[in-house]
């Protein structure tokens, strides 16, 4: 694997399923009477917010906990950097701090890549989602719970080969769908990304994807369905008139539902726009695992942490 | 786990075989014969391998478990990666499953290993193990015990001690895992090439 | 007044020649001149250029000094071979007053290492609503003809039509930043491929075009001139190329780095590589190439924009658009046009020379022919020479060069102004204001 995670498009389809399997025997871990392990302990994970988000925070939180990491929260509100201290002093702090880790959350597109490159920290930086470019441990966690319910066996040692992945929403803003993309497609999925043409960015014709505009022609055949969270405020920059019309077009209800194979579930990254993408006996139907991605999310990040941090520092690894 | 005695891929290196099949089997056939005297029969006795070859070393003592008391008994598998000591000295290693057939509290746990060395995955199986639960005993089975330990521990039950120069690898071959007849043998000579 | 003579300079690449320089004025082009008391410059092997005129230039001063002054803005255009750059309009205060105009022109002359001639702003405070006294600063010392609010776009187009309208009384020119800001709202490089996997607000090819195409419509309406600032996308090229072929008085100018480098280059997030308008596709280098070959452009202009180091070693969102390009401007377009075989030296010094002091009306000699009688604005320019490039090597204020580490043909070897050199074996001289 490489030194950091920015993007789902570092990880060869080894590295990835190296992840999901470890992660497989790391979800074991939550259900012992002692939920830790002593593998990171010594080492310090800084979980660095530029944005709020509390579920993504917590996870990687309990994450590196059960890991037994020492683990600070730098939080840019209330901080030195609501103060117009710049990423590269804060890195260069946490750099000095020893941080180990750095799991980097930020408003703006590639503020990841800038503190892996820039040389301003040692530490592994992970990707906690970064503007509207990528998400890659939320991609990780959702192909890790669609492997564990399509694949035969819980999935261990495969991949998600052949199997049918449509994608629903905000894809021009979404960076669950830019990391899902790649991810999916490294794993052998065929992914199907939906969206109004106004919700679809410029120059996806050369993703690794296919597209439609029409919802109900994407559900047949469909293995998982996962429904983007659509912002309300997209409509009043006319990306589409009306939630309501959006809902009628894009969201899945329970007769949507009822068109997948009997065998597909539906994700959601949250949190969930109830009514708007989707509907609530959708979000908890029998075929809604969007608890369980929340489950599967500290496993994910554990792994996510274990192989990146535990090892020694090298580059690329080894193959085996 | 694979021990650092481990070695996979030296198969251009001479091997001198040391046990081999039949002798394996009755190693293991004695074993399991010592542990049910040991333990006073089989009820309290959980058996758990380390990976990777402690795995099947394990399920083969409990077949022969369940033919001598006529009953089915399943082993289980201790991985021990996330509590090894030289974790930060090498790129991170891929976990193995772990598994046990039933409750650890107040059993024996057997722990199944091809080969002790140094001690230092015994010493992290046992820090596993009590992550899983507190057994009223743990006892230590291993097929090779070829000294040279660093911590204190000792085997239980072992199935052969073979003296051996630290310059030497000891490689275990066992037909679930390695896709051959099972053997022990020693690879590389004593150092400075005496005899 | 010291006197020189170029040894067996190659004028515009042609045969080898000597250039004798006296009071300022070339005296004598030939073979084995002789002049009493004058300095000897070896140029064996030496192509020997006008002084080169940028028509885009930001110095930052006033209000910016920690990025670049005038002085060292200056020096560093001397040691791109400029003999006269065209100072942009926002500053702060914003040079909207016959005032600020001249005080950037005296700040100019007082250096003596390149003449700056300033650009007024459009609209008052480049707010885009109210047009500032374009008439008084034509009038004033600074003898302004070009005007731009350059960074901001007259998006209004009844405001654009006025100014096209009123500069006309003085021969004017509107110099447009075309980029239509309700499309580019938030952007924060091209838009196609890589904004899309990236996840950066795409910036429109048709937030440009669609600029250039209305301001070709109403310059030709009102029988005005438009100058194109920094145009950057086939589309722009295509439009300039049917406004030309209507007779309309449009003019273009296209940068170094647009005829280089391409989007690709943001996949690391580099902010060294964000500048407006944004890098765009190789298709689109390939056409700003092709129109300025054709004559569709018709300038190279720098806009060199210098920033501090604070203003680059951050997000790629948070951090500012622009690169400097004074000191590297001929050597990409040595790369990009003539070892491809795209402009001959003849054209280079047309571009880079004589249209942009016609599109300009800059007095001073400038973009004049290399000719007896005519002011000594000389280039001495090694291009078999090839140069790596290190950010620390410039003498602008600001390191926010896109091209470190990479090497680029061609060496300014020497600059004269008015027959003083500026530069003499690449090293900047001591000049007398």
């Amino acid at each position: 694997m490489k030194k950091h995670l920015l993007s789902a498009g570092d990880l060869s389809r080894d590295d990835a399923v190296r992840v999901l399997d470890t992660a497989a025997e790391l979800l074991g871990v939550a259900q012992r009477p002692i939920k830790k392990l002593p593998t990171l302990r010594g080492r310090t994970v800084v979980n660095l917010f530029f944005e709020d988000s509390t579920r993504t925070r917590i996870s990687f939180e309990a994450a590196a906990k059960r890991l037994s990491a020492d683990v600070i929260n730098f939080s840019a509100k209330g901080s030195s950097v609501s103060k117009g201290e710049s990423l590269k002093d804060t890195a260069l702090t946490l750099q000095a701090m020893g941080a180990d880790a750095v799991v980097i959350r930020h408003h703006f597109s590639g503020a990841p890549h800038r503190l892996a490159a820039a040389g301003w920290t040692n530490g592994a930086v992970v990707n906690a989602g970064d503007g509207t470019h990528e998400h890659p441990t939320q991609a990780l966690l959702d192909a890790f719970t669609m492997r564990s319910h399509l694949m035969p066996d819980g999935g261990t040692g495969s991949d998600l080969a052949g199997k049918n992945v449509t994608i629903v929403g905000d894809v021009l803003h979404s960076r669950v769908a830019r990391s899902n993309a790649l991810l999916l497609h490294t794993l052998g999925a065929n992914v199907t990304l939906v969206a109004p043409p106004t919700l679809l960015p410029v120059g996806i014709d050369a993703w690794p994807v296919r597209t439609s505009y029409d919802l109900d022609d994407s559900l047949e055949g469909a293995d998982a369905i996962m429904m983007l969270r659509v912002q309300h405020e997209r409509k009043n920059a006319s990306y589409f008139p009306s939630a309501r019309e959006y809902s009628r077009r894009y969201g899945l209800d329970t007769t949507r539902m009822n068109r997948l194979p009997d065998h597909a579930i539906v994700l959601h990254p949250g949190p969930m726009n109830r009514g708007m993408e989707i509907t609530a006996d959708v979000a908890d139907s029998g075929r809604s695992v969007i608890v369980e991605q929340v489950t599967n999310g500290v496993a994910v990040r554990m792994a996510v942490l274990y192989l990146l941090v535990s090892g020694a520092t090298n580059e690329e690894g080894e193959g085996s | 786990m694979a021990t650092p005695d481990d070695v996979s891929d030296a198969a251009t290196d001479p091997v001198r075989t040391v046990l081999d099949a039949g002798e394996i089997s009755r190693a293991l056939t004695r074993i399991t014969h010592e542990i049910l005297e040991r333990n006073h029969g089989s009820a309290e006795v959980v058996l758990l391998g380390i990976p990777k070859r402690g795995v099947p070393l394990a399920r083969r003592i409990a077949r022969r478990m369940g033919e001598v008391e006529g009953r089915e008994i399943r082993s289980g598998a201790l991985d021990v990666t996330m509590y090894r000591d030289d974790l930060s000295l090498k790129p991170a290693r891929a976990l193995a499953h772990t598994e046990t057939p039933d409750d650890v509290d107040d059993k024996i746990v057997v722990l199944v290993d091809d080969v002790l060395m140094s001690g230092r995955t015994i010493r992290a199986a046992l820090d596993a193990l009590g992550d899983l639960g507190r057994p009223r005993a743990v006892q230590l089975a291993v097929l090779i015990d070829r000294g040279h330990r660093e911590l204190p521990i000792r085997a239980d039950f072992v199935g052969k001690n073979l003296p051996t120069a630290l310059t030497e690898k000891v490689r275990v071959r066992l037909s679930e895992t390695d896709d051959v007849e099972d053997a022990v043998g020693i690879v590389g000579s004593v150092a400075g090439g005496a005899a | 007044m010291t006197s020189y003579v170029i040894r067996r300079a190659k004028i515009l690449g042609g045969e080898p020649t000597d250039i004798a320089i006296e009071d300022g004025l070339i005296t004598a082009i030939g073979t084995d001149l002789t002049v009493d008391g004058a300095t000897e410059v070896d140029a064996t092997g030496l192509v020997a250029l006008p002084g080169l005129v940028d028509l885009h230039t930001h110095l930052r001063e006033p209000g910016r000094e920690d990025a670049e002054t005038v002085l060292t803005g200056t020096q560093a255009a001397a040691r791109g071979g400029f003999t006269c750059v065209h100072a942009m309009a926002n500053t702060d205060p914003v040079a909207d007053t016959a005032g600020v105009v001249e005080q950037v022109w005296r700040l100019g002359r007082e250096g003596g290492y390149c003449d700056v001639q300033p650009i007024g702003a459009v609209t008052v405070g480049l707010g885009g609503t109210q047009l500032a006294e374009l008439g008084a600063m034509a009038d004033s010392a600074a003898n302004v003809r070009v005007f731009s609010d350059d960074g901001k776009c007259v998006s209004d187009a009844v405001l654009m039509r006025r100014a096209l309208e009123y500069v006309k009384a003085f021969d004017g020119v509107v110099a447009q930043h075309a980029q239509e800001p309700r499309l580019t709202e938030g952007a924060q490089m091209n838009e196609g491929l890589v904004s899309g996997e990236l996840g950066l607000t795409g910036w429109p090819a048709a937030a440009e075009e669609a600029i250039v195409a209305r301001d070709c419509v109403l310059a030709a309406h009102v029988g005005s001139r438009l100058h194109v600032c920094h145009l950057s996308t086939r589309g722009s090229v295509e439009i300039v190329r049917w406004a030309k072929s209507k007779g309309w008085d449009v003019t273009a100018e296209v940068t170094p780095h647009h005829l280089l480098l391409t989007d690709d280059l943001v996949r690391g997030y580099d902010p060294i590589y964000k500048v407006n308008p944004p890098l765009r596709t190789a298709d689109d280098v390939a056409a700003v190439r092709e129109g300025l070959a054709d004559g569709t452009i018709d300038i190279v202009a720098t806009d060199h924009a210098p920033h501090p180091m604070e203003d680059k070693e951050c997000e790629w969102s948070a951090a500012a658009f622009g690169m400097i390009g004074l000191e590297t401007a001929l050597s990409v377009v040595q790369h990009t046009m003539v070892d491809t075989g795209l402009l001959t030296w003849e054209q280079v010094a047309e571009r880079l020379s004589a249209a942009p002091a016609r599109i300009s009306r800059v007095g001073g000699g400038h973009g004049r022919p290399l000719a007896v009688g005519e002011p000594a604005h000389v280039v001495l320019y090694d291009a078999e020479a090839t140069r790596t490039i290190v950010p620390a090597d410039t003498a602008s204020l600001s390191r926010n060069t896109p091209y470190a580490g990479r090497e680029l043909p061609g060496r300014v070897v020497a600059t004269f102004l008015r027959g003083v050199p500026t530069v003499l074996d690449g090293q900047l001289q001591e000049v007398q204001p």
